[in-house]
């Protein structure tokens, strides 16, 4: 059964995928202006016959279906073409920022973890206390705070009260360097992530604590700790799960910016900058690996609910 | 007894000022370190003669040396100006249409190969396109225009040939723009991996992260570069990179980046650093296409130039620190600008604005425009605030003589793209200029043909008399010619000229030998000569 089920997946996972690489294609070149214009931008102005040899050179004078299926080709071969922009093989320039970005992303996700989860069971549990009137406005602040305005009020505050400024200018030398120079960028997005997490988890929270199993549990005398955790908790983590999962998938969105701030050179500010360049190169290949991941984190997330929940399995 | 305490504190005196002295001829000129600078973007390439931005020009050009170059430590450009650079000496002969240089012996090129007049040769002949080897972008292909060929005599000695007479040729070279290429190196490694014989080495670039260039530890010029090195942390966030300035993460500012109101904010929460304040020979300009009705009336766009209120656009803009010019940048920041006496009387520059737009009115009167009858028009600048901003108050300056201008941003990189299409009506945009010379300035904006004359603009009269001050030497008489075309340039909308922006340069007070020029934002950059006093 659970073949079977996994085959229909990868099945979906592969049509997703190419679907997503069609689209990505096709969008990027119906942006107004291209690479070339762009590359012309910085001599101020636009010679029609050395953009049109240039075009050339570049293979963009191919018909689109061409120019598709010499990419999908390479894409298979792991070999994702040259940076229009540095004119450098373009997994040299994505292949470094990866591991950037997937440890701001990382951590981020885990300070969401670990400040949304407990402090949504404390708020329900804690309801129409002060304590949970804190938390909402803390929690509510998280979700409307834009997370660039944050991340400039923390180098601005930085620089005020310590002189210092924590942005990445050259490569942390130690794993230490490293955590601390990505603490801040990570809380300035994870805060975001985490009052998401716990407004979802104190409401689910609330709604499974009047579940007759919870009254059930206090009434054979069980701690509040179990009541809380083990009985309520476990139950209701299913959604946030869910939440979890999708925030895991968009955290790029808020690393573009944060990135951007603090300057760290990762893949999320990197394809921006690829964007506005028209590097079709770079940007096609980034948008896949970005499209692998949310496919695969979905799929995680699929299989985590039978792991979490036991009522649920899985069938074709 | 007191004509001895007289000797002892005269004894004191001398030496004081004598140790004073030494200590600080010994302190001068520190070797070792490495300059921190922050960068606004990624260099679009390393190869200055593909480029027309300060991006690739300013961290790119200590990797080179020109012919002859301008003077590091002097603010402002000019012939006068101009030293020594690879060419030992130069004479013109001709009757000023052959220079001939003679060549330094003995230089060697980064990656070990000696320089010679054959690199001279190839690199312009690369510019005006007739080597095997092709640029992929030529800018300054118009500056060239007066250029018949350039020919080796031997090793050390090379002419350049001219069509015509052209005293003012060597302020070209002298520009950050005008490199000395290596003949064994392809255009495309000039653009990933440039070599020079310049005093710093290119070592790597990694877009959106660094620039980094090492000391040339094998450079001609005995004793220099003072520096190891000299590195650029890309930050795209304007507010992120001046607050690491301010925290000193840096010791430079990019070049032109400290506008007025950020420099008043910067210099509040460091008071130490040291900023000059410079014009940059950048101006922010209104650009009219004149093959669009109706703008192809000369009528409608002199109405458009009276409307303008340059004090306006320099107490909201410049907080009044912009300078008010035509094409050239006036003394004492620049050399060939109309004087304020001479400017005045220009149409448009009048003080009496109310005057200036009455007379405006009048002119769309007699082409049918008033009250009733409005010209609705799209004024398109780049998506970015020094741009948008100017345009803005530019659509308001025109609402006063019938016009409704509707602000159309267009995304900054296809801004060229648009305007060399003519695909649009009118528009707000900002020129700097390499060189500050008539001869630059007139056939790279507003010669008939011209790649950078975005509006069009183009008249044979006026060709001739570009012609005529070209040929003429530096003097009262070329001056007074200049002034005639700037105003006539003016006069006739080929592309008014709102102000002269001016900006801030800073640095750390430990940053010596270092002199921000004036006149332009793209020829004091060599680095050689500035040293760290920490």
């Amino acid at each position: 059964m659970l073949y079977s089920y996994l085959i229909q997946r990868f099945l979906l996972m592969f049509l997703t995928l190419l679907g997503m690489s069609i689209i990505i294609f096709v969008l990027l070149r119906l942006v107004p202006g291209n690479i070339v214009d762009i590359m012309f931008d910085s001599a101020g102005f636009v010679d029609p016959a050395e953009k049109a040899t240039i075009e050339k050179e570049l293979g963009l004078d191919l018909p689109i279906y061409e120019q598709y299926y010499h990419w999908i080709v390479g894409l298979v071969s792991f070999d994702l073409g040259f940076s229009y922009v540095s004119e450098m093989p373009a997994v040299d320039e994505i292949g470094p920022r990866i591991p950037i970005t997937a440890k701001l992303a990382a951590l981020s996700l885990f300070f969401s973890i670990l400040f949304g989860l407990p402090l949504g069971v404390i708020s329900a549990v804690k309801q129409n206390t002060a304590l949970d009137y804190a938390l909402r406005v803390v929690s509510l602040s998280g979700l409307s705070l834009p997370s660039f305005w944050l991340a400039l009020l923390i180098l601005m505050a930085c620089v005020s009260y310590t002189g210092a400024i924590p942005i990445y200018t050259e490569t942390p030398e130690t794993l230490w360097d490293e955590l601390l120079l990505y603490l801040l960028p990570s809380a300035a997005v994870g805060f975001r992530a985490s009052a998401l997490i716990m407004r979802l988890t104190r409401s689910s929270m609330l709604e499974v604590m009047r579940q007759d199993y919870i009254r059930t549990a206090m009434s054979k005398g069980a701690s509040d700790n179990a009541i809380n955790y083990k009985h309520a908790l476990r139950n209701a983590v299913l959604p946030v799960t869910t939440i979890i999962g999708i925030e895991a998938a968009f955290l790029i969105g808020g690393l573009i910016i944060t990135e951007t701030v603090f300057n760290i050179p990762g893949v999320a500010h990197f394809l921006v900058e690829a964007i506005l360049m028209r590097d079709y190169p770079i940007v096609q290949s980034l948008v896949m690996f970005i499209a692998i991941i949310v496919v695969v984190i979905n799929f995680l997330t699929d299989l985590a609910y039978a792991a979490l929940d036991p009522r649920i399995k899985y069938s074709d | 007894m007191r004509s001895n305490l007289f000797k002892v504190l005269a004894v004191a005196v001398v030496s004081a000022s004598c140790f004073g002295t030494i200590s600080t001829a010994a302190l001068a000129e520190k070797s070792g370190g490495i300059l921190k600078f922050y960068h606004r973007g990624t260099p679009p390439s390393g190869s200055i003669h593909e480029e027309a931005t300060s991006s690739t020009v300013v961290p790119y050009m200590s990797i080179f040396n020109n012919l002859v170059m301008f003077d590091q430590a002097k603010p402002v450009n000019s012939l006068d100006t101009i030293v020594p650079d690879l060419a030992k000496s130069w004479a013109w002969g001709g009757d000023k249409t052959k220079l001939t240089f003679t060549l330094r012996e003995g230089v060697k090129f980064h990656d070990g190969k000696p320089f010679t007049a054959k690199d001279v040769v190839c690199t312009w002949n690369l510019i005006l396109g007739k080597s095997k080897a092709k640029l992929r972008k030529n800018p300054r292909k118009s500056w060239y225009k007066n250029l018949a060929s350039v020919e080796a005599n031997g090793d050390y000695e090379v002419s350049f040939n001219l069509k015509r007479r052209q005293p003012a040729f060597l302020m070209l070279l002298a520009s950050g723009y005008s490199p000395v290429y290596p003949c064994h190196v392809p255009p495309k490694k000039m653009r990933t991996k440039p070599i020079g014989t310049g005093p710093f080495k290119f070592v790597s670039l990694k877009q959106n992260e660094h620039v980094k260039f090492t000391k040339n530890t094998n450079y001609w010029k005995t004793g220099r570069p003072l520096l190891d090195g000299h590195e650029w942390t890309i930050i795209k966030s304007r507010s992120t990179r001046v607050l690491g300035f301010i925290a000193g993460k840096f010791d430079m500012s990019f070049a032109g980046d400290i506008s007025i109101p950020i420099y008043k904010d910067l210099i509040k929460q460091a008071p130490h650093a040291i900023c000059e304040k410079h014009a940059t020979n950048v101006s922010t300009n209104l650009i009219v296409n004149q093959f669009k009705a109706p703008f192809d009336n000369a009528k409608i766009r002199k109405a458009m130039v009276l409307t303008i209120d340059r004090a306006s656009f320099n107490k909201i803009l410049g907080h009044g620190e912009f300078i008010m010019s035509g094409a050239m940048l006036p003394p004492p920041h620049g050399v060939w600008g109309m004087p304020p006496e001479v400017l005045k009387n220009v149409a448009g520059y009048h003080p009496d604005v109310a005057a200036n737009r009455a007379e405006a009115r009048k002119i769309m009167k007699s082409l049918g425009y008033g009250p009733d009858n409005r010209l609705k028009v799209k004024v398109a600048t780049r998506n970015i605030a020094i741009y948008r901003d100017p345009a803005v108050l530019l659509i308001d300056h025109l609402k006063e003589i019938f016009i409704d201008g509707e602000l159309d941003t267009v995304e900054t990189s296809n801004w060229h793209a648009k305007v060399a299409r003519k695909d649009y009506q009118v528009g707000l945009n900002l020129t700097g200029i390499g060189v500050d010379d008539p001869d630059a300035m007139f056939y790279e904006n507003y010669a008939c043909g011209s790649q950078r004359n975005y509006t069009g603009y183009c008249k044979e009269e006026m060709m001739k008399l570009f012609e005529k001050q070209s040929m003429m030497d530096n003097g009262p008489e070329r001056m007074k010619l200049v002034y005639e075309i700037d105003k006539k340039l003016q006069e006739d909308a080929a592309r008014p000229i709102i102000a002269n922006n001016v900006r801030y340069n800073c640095f750390q007070p430990y940053v010596k030998g270092f002199k921000t020029q004036t006149n332009s934002l793209y020829n004091g950059w060599r680095f050689e000569d500035i040293y760290l006093d920490k």
